[in-house]
């Protein structure tokens, strides 16, 4: 980030840096990961910042170091995000996020009928492809979904 | 290979092997099925039958199965009765019912309901039907009867009928796929076999063709598929009657038909098959509803462990 940007939203000195997020996603990216409710430092968010590959969302986490397999779910939605650790304001960490092959409790089945959908005490969980496009394939009921994921979060 | 124990969701978890071993073991029940000899295999055992949507011939064979080798049926009886009127979750009418049995039917209105179920149970859960999701034992029968009625290995077969929506067929095709059967899909255009499915068989491995003559597809396969398209499918009634009227077999329509063509139908059938084909020798679809018999005491006797392989 340049100066201008760093005036916008300072640098933190430990926590998490979610870099590189697909511009609009940032709150959806909370929203998967719970955040603010699991987190209870500061929690600061960029919209259409301008980056190298045009522009992007960057989510800053105070006092909290994410665990990257707990992050890699953002994949679903993010796909080219990256995750910084810092500590003591310096970048101990830094990873790209991976798609999982399974994803629990982070999407809703787009199937009405599917038991997912009902009162049982069950999560929603669903085998991940990228054969193309992704693909979320409802362990369920065997239905897809490959087109807005975003729009389908719990 | 372990079948005790085992939960029968869909038949996505059965390699062609397992399928092999549970038609083997259906063959050796037939004599029992028919009454011509007496068992005692599951005796002591006790099979819960919950099925929350009727059904006539599962529910029926499936008991008559498990009456055949000497074992005990539970029925749910009446929903309105149950706890379930009173707004139980299915897990916790699972959990309660697998203290009282050693196996679970069930038939139930949610897709991947069988699923659920068994991450609830200790004992195996049958999947009867799920919604418009999975129905395995329908398939193992239907395997049954073309094995007993015509063969397996290089099957030529057709389907005739509501492709879309039909998971019987959905189910069967990917069934035969593992034997590299060459499938010949017979339906009107709203009702073709999505394309998705298609593309799934030819990667494992069937000869995939579709058509909407059933004329021509007769005269090449060994066994015609038969299902009921649907009048709720239809806006527009006549439009069903033409469709309807055009994927119908009639004795006229087989009377230059090979002698070894077989014609399956899951039923009920309404008036795709009339009813003067069912005196012919390629009218299987009776013996098939019995084939459910052996097969569904196959079944309850591999995965209660009374038979293992």
């Amino acid at each position: 980030m340049n100066e201008e940007q760093e005036l916008r939203v300072k640098r933190i000195e430990n926590g998490t840096v979610i870099d590189h997020i697909t511009a609009g996603q940032a709150l959806n990216v909370l929203k998967i990961l719970g955040i603010p409710d699991s987190s209870q430092g500061v929690v600061s968010v960029l919209l259409n910042s301008p980056g190298k590959f045009g522009i992007k969302d960057v989510v800053k986490i105070e006092k909290r170091e994410l665990n990257v397999r707990e992050v890699d779910r953002i994949a679903l939605i993010a796909p080219n995000a990256t995750i910084n650790i810092i500590r003591n304001f310096n970048v101990s960490q830094k990873k790209k996020v991976h798609i999982p092959n399974f994803v629990e409790g982070v999407v809703r089945c787009v199937n009405p009928n599917c038991i997912s959908n009902s009162n049982e005490p069950v999560t929603s969980k669903f085998n991940v492809s990228v054969d193309g496009c992704l693909r979320l394939r409802c362990t369920y009921c065997g239905r897809f979904i490959s087109e807005d994921i975003a729009k389908h979060l719990l | 290979m372990k079948f005790k124990g085992h939960h029968i969701i869909s038949m996505t978890s059965f390699s062609k092997d397992m399928i092999d071993i549970i038609l083997e073991t259906a063959e050796g029940m037939e004599p029992i099925a028919l009454g011509k000899q007496k068992s005692d295999l599951l005796s002591g055992k006790v099979l819960a039958v919950l099925f929350f949507e009727p059904s006539t011939r599962t529910r029926m064979s499936f008991e008559t199965a498990m009456y055949r080798l000497g074992g005990d049926v539970l029925n749910l009886g009446s929903i309105d009765a149950s706890s379930i009127a009173k707004g139980e979750t299915l897990a916790d009418t699972i959990r309660v019912v697998d203290g009282y049995a050693d196996a679970i039917v069930l038939r139930h209105p949610k897709e991947g309901a069988a699923l659920l179920a068994s991450e609830f149970s200790t004992v195996p859960i049958l999947n009867a039907g799920d919604g418009a999701g999975h129905h395995p034992t329908q398939t193992l029968l239907d395997l049954y009867t073309i094995k007993r009625e015509s063969h397996l290995d290089g099957l030529k077969i057709a389907l005739a009928g509501d492709l879309k929506y039909g998971r019987t067929v959905h189910s069967l095709c990917y069934a035969l796929s593992l034997y590299g059967a060459d499938i010949t899909l017979i339906s009107p255009m709203e009702l073709r076999m999505p394309e998705e499915i298609i593309k799934d068989l030819e990667k494992r491995g069937a000869k995939v063709t579709e058509t909407d003559s059933i004329e021509h597809a007769i005269n090449e396969v060994d066994v015609l598929y038969m299902t009921r398209i649907q009048k709720e499918r239809f806006l527009d009634p006549t439009e069903y009657e033409r469709v309807a009227n055009n994927l119908k077999i009639t004795p006229e329509l087989l009377t230059n038909a090979r002698p070894e063509l077989k014609i399956l139908h899951p039923l009920p059938r309404v008036n795709e098959i009339h009813t003067g084909v069912d005196e012919t020798t390629h009218a299987c679809y009776f013996r098939q509803a019995f084939y459910g018999v052996p097969v569904r005491m196959a079944l309850l006797a591999l995965v209660l462990g009374a038979i293992e392989v």
